[in-house]
Order: C-alpha cells, then structure tokens, then sequence
C-alpha cells in the first residue's frame, strides 16, 4: 500500500532516518533546517532513541563520532555557518572511518550570511572542509521525495564504507512542503565488528585511533583512504537526464537549481530551443563520465547554481574544456527564476548564430 | 609457597612507557587500571582519549577507546555513552584539553550529569607541545609562552576547574587528589575508585583531578619536581572532595 504524507523537507529527512534506523540525534539549533532538529526531539523518544541538544555544533559532531564509534547509526544536522563549525569533527569521523549521516540545509553566506536558501557550501562539502585528505560523500536530493531516499540510502552507504555522508540540500528544499511516500525504502543492516562496544568475548581491543605519529603508517592508512574512494567513483555515481540526446545545449544544476533549470528547459523547449538537463545527484563523487557522455553531442553547457560558481569547475573538469561551459548564478538568498534562465539560453543561442 | 603480592593490572598492556622520567601519567594509568580491574569492569569499559601527552594512553589500557579531537573528550564519551549506557564510558584528559579548548564540552557534560567518569591530570603546562602556558598556569610561573611568568594582568589566574565544576547539579562527584607521595596516592586511587561507582551507580558526572608532576618541561628533575608541586601547585589547587552527592567532605 502506498501513501503519501505532505510534509517539509526538513521533516522527510527526519522521519526517513528514524526508518533507516536512526536512533541517535545530535545538533544544535539553526535556521533554515531547525523543522529537523525539532521532528528528532519530538521523534525519537517515540522509538526508545536518542536526542540529545548539544552545546555547539562541535560538541555535536563529536558527539556522533563517539555514537558511531560506539555502531550505532547517527545523525546530526546544520546550516552552513553550522557545519563549518562542523568540519574538525568531520575530518577526524572520515580519518577513522566512521559512518554517520550529515545534514547541510544551506543558506546564504560567507559568514553569517543570510536565512534564504544558498547552495555556496558546494566547494566545502565536497573538496574537504576540513583538514586532510579526505571525502564525504555528498548527495544532492532535489525533492521533499528524494529526501527521504537519499537519506534512507546514506545511511546505508556510509555503513557499507565506512564513510560521513552528506545530504547536502538548501533552504527552499528544507522548507518546501511536498506529498512524500515513505513506503519501501530499502534499509540495509551491515555488522560493525569494529565498533567500540567493550571487549566483552573479544580478546582484542577495539580501538578508533587517528594519530598517527609514524609517517610511513599516516601514508598508508592515506592510500587506503584514496582506495576506497576511488571504489565510490566507480560505484556509487547518481545523476539524472533529460532531453540530453538531442540537446545543442546542456543546463547542469543540483538540488533546487535543478527545478528551476528543469522549467526552463520546458520553456525553451516549447520555443524550440533543443537544451537538456543534467543533473548530478552525488556531488562527490562527480559524475564525470556520465556528463562527458551527455554533453558529447551539445555544442555549449550552461551551470545554474545559487553562489558565484563552484560546481561550474568540476563541470568544467569533468568535459576536459571540450566546449564552452557557461555560468549563471545569484548569490545572497535570491532564487532565480525560470524566466531568468531561459533568458540565459536565449543568449547563449544568440551567441553562436541562432537555435 | 611463594605468592604473588604485585603485579601488573590487567587492564594494562605490557609494553614501554613513552612518558618522561618522573611523569606521573604512569603512576595515575595505573591507578585506573587497578580500579578497573577490581571493580571487575575490564570487558565493558570505554575509554576516550586527549590530545596532549596522553594521546597514547589506549596504547597502554587493554580496553576499547577512541581518540578525540583536542577538548572533545566529554562529547565522544557522551555519544558512547548514550549509545551503550551499560557500558562505562571514560575520559582521561591533561589540562589544555579541558580547562582550555575543551572547557564547553566538561562544563556541558557536568550539567547534563552525563554518566561518564573524567581522569583529569592537571601539571600547570602543556606537556606535549612543549611546555607552553596552560589555564591551570600558576602566576609568575614561566613557560614557554609566559617566558616573563603567567601575568595576572593579562593572562588572568589559574582556573580552578574542581572548584568551577562543583557548582553544577549534575556533577556528583568531583575531587582533587595528587600522586606526590604513597599516602595521596592511596587517596587518589580510592577517589577514582569513588568517581568509577559513581558512574556504575547511575549517578551523573564524575571528575578526579589529579595535580601532577611535568619534570621535563617545569625544567626540574623528578624530584625537585615533586617539592615544587607540594610548596606551589597545591596551595593554589587544594587536594580534598569538592562535590559528593551524600555531601561527605
């Protein structure tokens, strides 16, 4: 039986990570994603878990470290200024490789920025954010229903390599209300017998350590690093097409961008225009292979993005600056419309001499 | 028949100590090894370890442990904790760690009355990275980044942290001992003790302070060490119980 529930995106979040067996909430309050950190207060005492308001974000995230440590699969959540503070724990969570689920609901920046939606938190997700070599893996739902997806398959994923995950979403989808169906969301249990439980039978201690004083040992828990992420590139890429096989034009947007870029494309396509949509679902890993393919026969790529331009240089990486790759943003909290971006086609097709 | 009168706990592994001659880590590790072991809790025992010279200590306890950022000691043991509350969770912090960067997180955890036990070895500097002033720093003391001594004009005093913590309802237990001769070191063993069933109990928070020895970076030998501890550290850090919740001194 299937039905559907209208809820906020930042609820759907909440209620699919109580699914996916999400017992333990650790955050601290911050607009626009606060729906989430109140649905785990009001949630999870419901189902005999943890909820706990931390003092800090950074006490927050230590907090999951040591949940997850301890096998448990936990969650925290923030905004941008929020998860900056976020990204010593971060770094030291992927150093020993522990899974956990973490929430971005963007807002505007630098700094305390503003409460509108942003998605300027693109190159701090996923080039690192904090310290060292590493990765999150970073999804970028789009709707209130893949929210509840994509938080359902972190959990997961981040179980089955050891790694964060980010959900990286914005304001407008943290706060838009949509029918979500939260029926036959696949959970898939994975053994930790790593975890730090106490020894009980064990003979050995389970220890999760990530100083490595020794340089020869720091460089080879580093290319262990690398290995499995070089496994997620090849494995776990997502990405969305439409129209993509007959484009002249190819739009390239994530999350919310990407429903605005997708009425746009409607609107040009009525016009006659042939423009397509790509849309990355997983942010890192990037899907490279899959865009360079989609993009094969178009003769330019416009990048929407709510920032000054951040994803537009991996879109630029990922063609090898095989065509003209143009950008369109606004920053500050301002949504563009779709009017907005059907303009930027028109000049673009204008530029290289009619549609 | 001959019996065997001393050995070494259980709790720790049998391997060479990287701490400096007449550091007193060795001494309190062991301590809490013993505690440990008698109280029989060996295989259910978590321990979260600092940043500072103790980094290393899950090298040395035969137990499950995690690492934590600098000062983030309290948070990782909270997160262990609510996830395995039969378990018993410890932190063993120096003083940077938790009277500095990680001030918020012992503070927070005391009032939450979270059920973990904090080892906290307070030696007035910082060990690790080389003798720098610490907030536990006496005045006119001289370190590496107090090179005219701790002014109190712009380096404030020392912070007393049992004293601080002991306001907190959710601390049940909170004392300061010292490993400085056998007699306090008795006392010190019997004060974790105390702070280890306070946990087991389901009571709350749970700190011992221990005033220790840096002979490295005091720049002293052992023993002119110990005499400095007992004429300057415990006038300024008082040894005795701070906070019991049967309200026994």
């Amino acid at each position: 039986m299937s039905e559907k529930v209208l809820m906020k995106g930042n609820e759907a979040i909440g209620e699919a990570a109580v699914i996916a067996g999400c017992r333990y909430y650790f955050g601290y309050p911050i607009t626009p994603q606060s729906e989430l950190i109140e649905y785990m207060a009001k949630r999870l005492p419901q189902v005999q878990g943890v909820f706990l308001q931390a003092e800090s974000e950074i006490a927050a995230i230590n907090m999951v470290y040591g949940a997850a440590g301890a096998g448990a699969r936990v969650m925290t959540s923030s905004s941008s200024p929020g998860v900056s503070l976020k990204q010593e724990g971060i770094s030291y969570i992927a150093a020993g490789e522990l899974p956990c689920v973490i929430v971005n609901i963007m807002r505007g920046g630098p700094g305390l920025g503003g409460i509108q939606p942003g998605q300027g938190d693109y190159f701090q997700a996923t080039k690192g954010g904090g310290h060292g070599d590493y990765h999150c893996i970073v999804v970028a739902p789009n709707s209130v229903q893949e929210m509840a997806e994509l938080t359902v398959h972190a959990f997961n994923i981040a179980d089955q390599y050891r790694n964060p995950v980010m959900i990286l979403g914005d304001g407008a989808l943290g706060q838009m209300m949509e029918p979500v169906d939260f029926h036959d969301l696949p959970v898939i249990p994975v053994e930790k017998p790593w975890a730090t439980t106490g020894m009980g039978e064990r003979e050995q201690p389970n220890q999760i350590d990530t100083l490595r004083l020794n340089p020869e040992k720091l460089e080879e828990v580093n290319n262990t690093l690398q290995k499995k992420y070089a496994l997620l590139q090849e494995r776990e890429v997502r990405w969305e097409e439409t129209f993509t096989a007959d484009a002249e034009l190819v739009l390239v947007a994530y999350g919310i961008s990407s429903r605005i870029a997708y009425s746009a494309m409607e609107l040009a396509r009525e016009k006659g225009y042939k423009v397509g949509l790509f849309r990355p679902i997983t942010l890192w890993p990037f899907p490279k292979a899959a865009l360079e393919k989609a993009v094969d026969k178009a003769a330019a790529v416009l990048t929407l993005e709510l920032s000054a331009g951040q994803m537009v240089e991996d879109v630029n990486l990922a063609i090898r600056c095989s065509k003209p790759v143009h950008f369109y943003g606004r920053t500050g909290g301002m949504m563009m419309s779709p009017q907005d971006v059907f303009d930027q086609i028109v000049k673009i097709f204008a530029t290289k001499g009619g549609k | 028949m001959a019996e065997k009168l001393f050995a070494r706990p259980q709790s720790l592994v049998d391997v060479s100590s990287h701490y400096c001659p007449g550091c007193q880590h060795g001494i309190i590790h062991r301590l809490v090894a013993e505690v440990i072991d008698e109280l029989g809790i060996q295989k259910k025992t978590i321990g979260v370890v600092p940043v500072g010279c103790s980094v290393l200590a899950d090298q040395y306890f035969n137990i499950d442990s995690q690492q934590a950022a600098h000062g983030r000691a309290p948070a990782v043991a909270t997160g262990i904790k609510r996830v395995h509350p039969e378990n018993v969770v410890f932190t063993y912090q120096g003083d940077g760690d938790i009277a500095a960067i990680g001030m918020a997180e012992v503070v927070h955890a005391a009032a939450r009355g979270e059920k973990i036990t904090t080892i906290f070895v307070n030696n007035a500097i910082y060990g690790m990275t080389g003798g720098q002033m610490a907030p536990t720093t006496l005045v006119n003391q001289v370190t590496a980044t107090s090179p005219y001594g701790r002014q109190l004009s712009s380096a404030g005093s020392p912070i007393r942290l049992s004293e601080l913590l002991a306001t907190l309802d959710g601390a049940k237990y909170i004392a300061r001992v010292s490993v400085n001769d056998p007699a306090n070191m008795t006392k010190a063993k019997k004060a974790i003790k105390t702070a280890f069933e306070v946990q087991i109990r389901g009571e709350g928070f749970a700190l011992v302070e221990v005033v220790a020895t840096c002979p490295t970076n005091w720049g002293k030998s052992p023993v002119e060490a110990k005499k400095w501890l007992k004429e300057n550290m415990l006038p300024q850090f008082p040894l005795g119980v701070y906070k019991n919740i049967e309200g026994v001194q």
